[in-house]
């Protein structure tokens, strides 16, 4: 894509603007963690409690009681927490201790598992699920955009306007319901979703996901659409773009070169900033399609109340949606330098 | 200088006129958009059936709460009886599969969980916004480094979950519809604090925010009374672009089954079980899923409608409210 | 004016350089087109507005030929009008350009000039505007030319040079492949002889290291280095006219005289065409053979530019040049300077940034204001001025030195010491009629009587040259000029004892700008205020000051007297300054040119 040329040059002043970005996003980090402890393990209510689960014994309760240092001042909680996560500590669930490796984020009372392998097994059902569907939607949408800057005041124009429209304006689980019922259901053209590993059965993996990479991305790349559509009229519509044409360069270059330059930057921020949210947000589509992913076990974790499951997919959701943002300050910032210089 | 900056500029479209005339212009704006025009129509039309949802239902006859065993055939499994899921005279919408609560009903008091949670949390999200934005806006160095940090913390906290795990600890014995409200609220303000400070940050720089500090008025006079008042479009266009949003996120929690619970009626929470019984009572599956379409179609219309209308640069590159409505090409 | 005159302004103006490669015959066309334009047409060609559309009449007959290239006038323009909506920015305009010779188009804003720049290369098409009459650009029937044909003209056969050449250049892309990509469109050269192409016409308009600096954005050029990256990209395709639109109005003086000697010396060399529109009568002067001037969308005066500027007829044109503030003439109007000070800096030092990027904006800068006196500060863009305002009336701290309004040390605004802002839109709150904003200092100094505050701005109005029935008016209502008036007005209010006034009249059009400062200079002697005047614009600052202070890089660099510093500069930075204001005159233009030397190749 020529749009893309120009990406390349001096990076005067950006190794610095990429280190400061990053130290944010830890500080960042550090205070989600620190938001997040303190609603989750200080809110009112019996912590221990609520943290073991519902069908705990008192002897259960005190245990857990005592591996949360219930009795130790606010901050000793918080750094026993952190020491958790950097590196590790043991659990004694009833008679057995069981150690928790580094990146600890603590042993679910109910099932007795640790969270950080929990989320290790789900995490490629919901890696798979959210980047397929970004290919997806970043075609869709961005071809979308750019057809309708084209052909601007046109027919096609308004039509893809009222099709996005349409595409922003539906929740996913509603066409994610539609598409299974009429595609799976009665014309029975693809499989209901069922996960199936990539290393398993590469075909099957890709078969069975295409219609949730589907769903999501014709809700997604509307969003995208608009705004490739928006930020080229934007560019049609300044200065250079006169210069341009005063000088007989053709409206293809134009748009191609010039308006869908100036969209590049607000696009790879914008995917940037989904990939993480989509992460979070894959508890819909998970949960409809029946995907194994960190979304249905956040759901399920929720539902029977298993506290440190709860937190655990917190964090780590919000580790994923802080470095997204990161990345696409920093992509950003590469596409369009003069956000560093100034 | 350049009298005609050829592709938008051409003398008298660039009426960026506010002030006393700046309500009558938003009108004449927004009227010059068709779509906007039947999308403000449709939420108009939406908001009367919320707030007319006990009126409706009287004149029905029927109620969102109570269950007819009888509609429902318990041996195949709860499907309505009748054809087309139970449509009728008593039942101008048909019932629920196995529970037999009148759908019209349940729909029409869905519309006021809806809208009433969505504007509730918009509201919350717009006052912490306004607040924090304008604090972070024209406090000092650290009070605004401290706030941005803030919201850049509450930007990144996923929504979806933060909301979920949030209810999973709240007590059920809170009101759950001001719950879901506060919550998405609560959670969701960065974006338009980030807004907010941006318009600050510019307006504050303006020269007649100088002149009138230098007429010798108090630092929260002028805020209150220059820089309040130019907050209002941008606040107004971002807001519009948040009931929608917010709709669906609370549909979306209800679908979940952990926002709004029964018995009280949402649209998302009718959709959590719709997909077993498309076929025995489609109806089911496309009343809660046309009434969001609709919803929040219209309202993201009326939301860019009226962005348009705020924004002098739109109106203008659009033609509109100038009598020519041909979009700029050159 | 009898013929004879005018012939002997062309002639003289040429013989004494304005035009020296015409002399030498680099430019026959040129010369001949000046000459028949003068001696076939004089009663047209250098009458009112009436002679000028009849002048394109009589000419349409031999614009209508086939044009052979070579062939024919440069540019032919027969009763154009361009229209939007209502409004007829463009009235039936004639005039023709020769090959090779340089026409000015001069006129305040809403003239219409620049809507002329557009029509001869067809920006209007698709736009809506109504475009009557015939244009026709080397030989290219421009309102009838197709599609094609009409890329080809431009920047093929006729290259446009714009106003800001920061937002004219894509900010994404390398100046060097922007160039290279205007010149592909019309040669059909491969991607390397284009690059080499654009390095060539880099290196000609005088950026130095041309081949490594071809593959800069253009935000990592000078407002300078901009502007004549797009004239090298207006020359990439050897074009036979150059359109340059106010090409110099964002920049710096210094930098103004620079492009404008570039642009002559190009014009010598390739013996292009050039149509110069601009507001500025010096600019005009400075470089072009003809002048056009325009007011609301007509010809009022169009002549060799020696008489035009040097015995203009029209009655708008001599008002015009009239309002034009001259650098070379004394001040005439002397206020009544008092004895004691009323504002005074002492050692005033504000840095911005942290770390790396800290900078002193304004570094060790004192100075006094006397009663009645006006203390004009003058410097190009980041010389501090406005840094400098802004702490004098307290709306900046400063990082070191302190403020003495009447010998007491100042900390934060005070009403005794007002501005008035430069930009006449933004200095008024669009949602507040003008009345409540006049009365802002009034209600503040705790006055509760409506009727008081009323009839007090009232009378202010009334004092500053407004109707006093305008008080619940809105500020869109309002012209610059007005304006600005209410800036005055409000800052009155306040009854100050100084005025500090940041480019008061720079965004107004010159005759608005003469009735602005005129009034600032009568409320000075009525009321004996303290002004300091903070303006880029020597002229204006000599016109109106006693004492004047010049600024670079935050410093003053000189202080003194005003006829001293602008008769005999000490400091080599304000001769300069000086030798960079372009002249009204064009024999005096020519000279200081000569003295400028040669920067474009320097």
């Amino acid at each position: 894509m020529s749009a893309l040329k120009g990406l390349s040059g001096s990076l005067a002043g950006f190794p610095g603007f990429a280190l400061r970005r990053l130290v944010g996003a830890v500080v960042t980090l550090f205070a989600i963690s620190v938001i997040i402890y303190l609603v989750f393990y200080v809110a009112p209510g019996d912590v221990a409690q609520i943290t073991c689960g519902p069908r705990c014994s008192p002897a259960q309760v005190h245990q857990v009681a005592e591996q949360l240092r219930l009795d130790d001042p606010l901050y000793v909680r918080y750094w026993h927490f952190l020491q958790g996560v950097f590196v590790g500590q043991d659990y004694s669930t009833g008679t057995s201790v069981q150690h928790c490796g580094a990146p600890c984020l603590g042993v679910s009372y109910q099932s007795g598992q640790q969270v950080t392998q929990l989320i290790w097994a789900k995490l490629p059902v919901t890696f798979s699920l959210v980047l397929g569907a970004m290919v997806l939607w970043l075609i869709l949408g961005v071809g979308t955009g750019v057809l309708s800057a084209w052909r601007r005041g046109r027919f096609t124009e308004r039509a893809l306007t009222a099709v996005t429209l349409a595409g922003t304006a539906t929740p996913v689980f509603v066409i994610g319901l539609v598409l299974m019922i009429v595609v799976c259901g009665q014309l029975q053209l693809l499989p209901f979703p069922q996960y199936v590993p990539f290393t398993e059965d590469p075909e099957q993996w890709a078969w069975n996901l295409l219609l949730p990479w589907l769903s999501l991305a014709l809700i997604e790349s509307a969003k995208y659409a608009r705004l490739t559509r928006s930020s080229m009229l934007e560019t049609l519509a300044e200065d250079h773009v006169r210069t341009f044409r005063a000088y007989g360069v053709g409206e293809r270059s134009i748009i191609g070169r010039h308006a869908l330059r100036g969209a590049v930057a607000p696009v790879i921020a914008l995917s940037a900033n989904d990939f993480g949210s989509a992460i979070g947000g894959a508890v819909l589509s998970e949960t409809l399609f029946g995907l194994p992913g960190l979304g249905r076990e956040l759901v399920h974790a929720v539902t029977v109340v298993d506290l440190p499951v709860v937190v655990g997919m917190v964090l780590v959701t919000g580790f994923f949606v802080v470095l997204a943002n990161a990345v696409a300050d920093v992509l950003f910032a590469v596409a369009d330098r003069r956000v560093v210089l100034s | 200088m350049s009298e005609a900056l050829v592709a938008s500029q051409a003398p008298g479209t660039d009426s960026s006129v506010p002030g006393a005339s700046g309500a009558r212009q938003f009108w004449r704006r927004l009227r010059a958009q068709r779509a906007a025009l039947v999308a403000a129509g449709v939420v108009a039309l939406l908001v009367l059936i919320a707030l007319a949802a006990p009126l409706l239902t009287a004149i029905e006859g029927q109620d969102p709460t109570t269950y007819h065993p009888s509609l429902v055939d318990s041996a195949r499994g709860g499907v309505p009886v009748g054809p087309l899921g139970g449509i009728g005279g008593d039942h101008w919408l048909g019932v629920e599969p196995q529970t037999g609560r009148d759908l019209f009903a349940r729909l029409v008091y869905g519309a006021r969980v809806s809208l009433g949670v969505a504007l509730a949390a918009t509201l919350v999200q717009v006052l912490i916004g306004i607040v924090v934005g304008v604090a972070a806006g024209l406090g000092n160095r650290w009070v605004d480094q401290l706030l941005s940090r803030a919201t850049d913390v509450i930007v990144a906290m996923p929504l979806m979950i933060m909301s979920l795990a949030l209810l999973a600890i709240v007590p059920s014995s809170f009101p759950r519809p001001v719950l879901v409200a506060l919550i998405i609220g609560l959670v969701a303000w960065g974006s338009i604090a980030k807004i907010v400070r941006a318009h600050t940050l510019t307006l504050k720089e303006l020269d007649y925010v100088a002149a009138a500090r230098l007429s010798g008025w108090g630092a929260w006079r002028v805020a209150r009374r220059e820089l309040l008042p130019a907050l209002a479009a941008p606040v107004i266009t971002y807001a519009a672009l948040l009931v929608p949003t917010n709709i669906t996120v609370e549909a979306a929690l209800s679908f979940l089954g952990v926002g709004v619970k029964p018995p009280t009626p949402s649209w998302g929470q009718m959709l959590t079980a719709a997909d077993i019984w498309y076929q025995a009572a489609p109806q089911y599956l496309l009343l809660p899923a046309g009434a969001l379409f609709v919803t929040v179609l219209a309202l993201t219309v009326l939301g860019d409608g009226v962005r348009t209308a705020l924004d002098p640069r739109a109106a203008s590159r659009l033609r509109i409210g100038t009598g020519r409505r041909r979009e700029a090409k050159a | 004016m009898s013929p004879a005159e005018a012939d002997d302004g062309v002639l003289r103006a040429v013989g004494d350089g304005v035009l020296p490669a015409a002399r030498n015959g680099v430019l026959p066309a040129a010369r001949n087109g000046v000459l028949r334009a003068v001696g076939d047409d004089v009663p047209g060609a250098v009458g009112d507005g009436r002679g000028a559309g009849g002048d394109g009449l009589a000419e349409t007959g031999d614009g209508s030929g086939p044009a052979a290239p070579g062939g024919g006038s440069l540019v032919e323009v027969t009763d154009l009008s361009v229209a939007f909506g209502d409004l007829r920015a463009v009235d039936g305009l004639s005039f023709r350009l020769e090959r090779g010779a340089a026409l000015g188009l001069v006129g305040e804003s809403g003239s219409g000039k620049s809507t002329v720049a557009s029509a001869l290369l067809a920006l209007h098409r698709g736009t809506g505007a109504r475009v009557g009459g015939a244009v026709r650009v080397a030989g290219v029937d421009v309102q009838a030319a197709s599609d094609d044909e009409l890329r080809r003209l431009r920047g093929g056969k006729a290259a446009m040079v714009f106003q800001d050449p920061l937002s004219s250049l894509d900010p994404y892309h390398a100046v060097g492949d922007q160039i290279a990509e205007v010149y592909r469109v019309h040669t059909r050269a491969s991607r390397r002889a284009a690059r080499a192409r654009a390095v060539e016409v880099l290196d000609r308009v005088g950026i130095p290291d041309a081949a490594r600096r071809a593959r800069s954005r253009p935000h990592e050029f000078s407002g300078g280095m901009r502007q004549r990256t797009l004239i090298a990209m207006a020359l990439a395709c050897r074009p036979d006219l150059l359109i340059a639109d106010e090409p110099t109005t964002a920049l710096d003086v210094t930098v103004q005289a620079q492009i404008l000697d570039l642009l002559h010396t190009l014009r010598e060399e390739t013996g292009m065409g050039l149509l110069l529109v601009t507001h500025d009568v010096g600019v005009a002067a400075e470089s072009v053979d003809e002048i056009l001037v325009m007011r609301h969308g007509r010809a009022v005066e169009h002549g060799p530019v020696g008489t035009v500027l040097g015995a203009p007829r029209d009655t708008y044109t001599r008002e015009l040049l009239g309002a034009v503030p001259r650098v070379d003439a004394p001040r005439v109007a002397e206020g009544d300077v008092g004895d004691e000070t009323v504002l005074e800096a002492v050692g005033l030092r504000r840095e911005f940034g942290t770390g790396k990027r800290r900078f002193a904006a304004v570094d060790d800068v004192s100075l006094t204001v006397r009663r009645g006196e006006t203390l004009g500060v003058v410097g190009e863009s980041g010389s501090g001025k406005t840094t400098l305002g802004r702490m004098l009336v307290g709306l900046l701290e400063p990082t070191a030195g302190t403020v003495r309004h009447e010998g007491r040390e100042q900390t934060g605004v005070s009403p005794s010491v007002q501005m008035v802002f430069q930009d006449p839109v933004s200095s008024l709150n669009p949602r507040r009629s003008v009345g409540e904003s006049i009365a802002d200092p009034l209600r503040a100094r705790g006055e509760r009587d409506e009727g008081r505050i009323e009839g007090r701005v009232r009378e202010l109005l009334e004092r500053v040259g407004l109707d006093p029935d305008h008080y619940d008016r809105y500020p869109h209502e309002f012209s610059g000029g007005q304006r600005q008036r209410v800036g005055i007005a409000r800052a009155l209010a306040a009854e100050p004892r100084a005025i500090v006034c940041d480019e008061p009249v720079s965004a107004l059009d010159v005759t608005t700008q003469a009735q602005v400062v005129a009034l600032l200079g009568e409320l000075q002697r009525e009321l004996g205020l303290a002004l300091v005047f903070v303006a880029h614009d020597l002229a204006v600052v000599r016109q109106v000051s006693d004492r004047v202070a010049v600024m670079r890089r935050g410093r003053i660099v000189e202080y003194g007297p005003v006829d001293e510093v602008y008769e005999s500069p000490r400091d080599p930075y304000t001769e300069q300054l000086l030798a960079a204001v372009p002249a009204l005159d064009p024999e005096v233009a020519a000279r200081r040119r000569a003295a400028r030397g040669e920067p474009a190749t320097a």
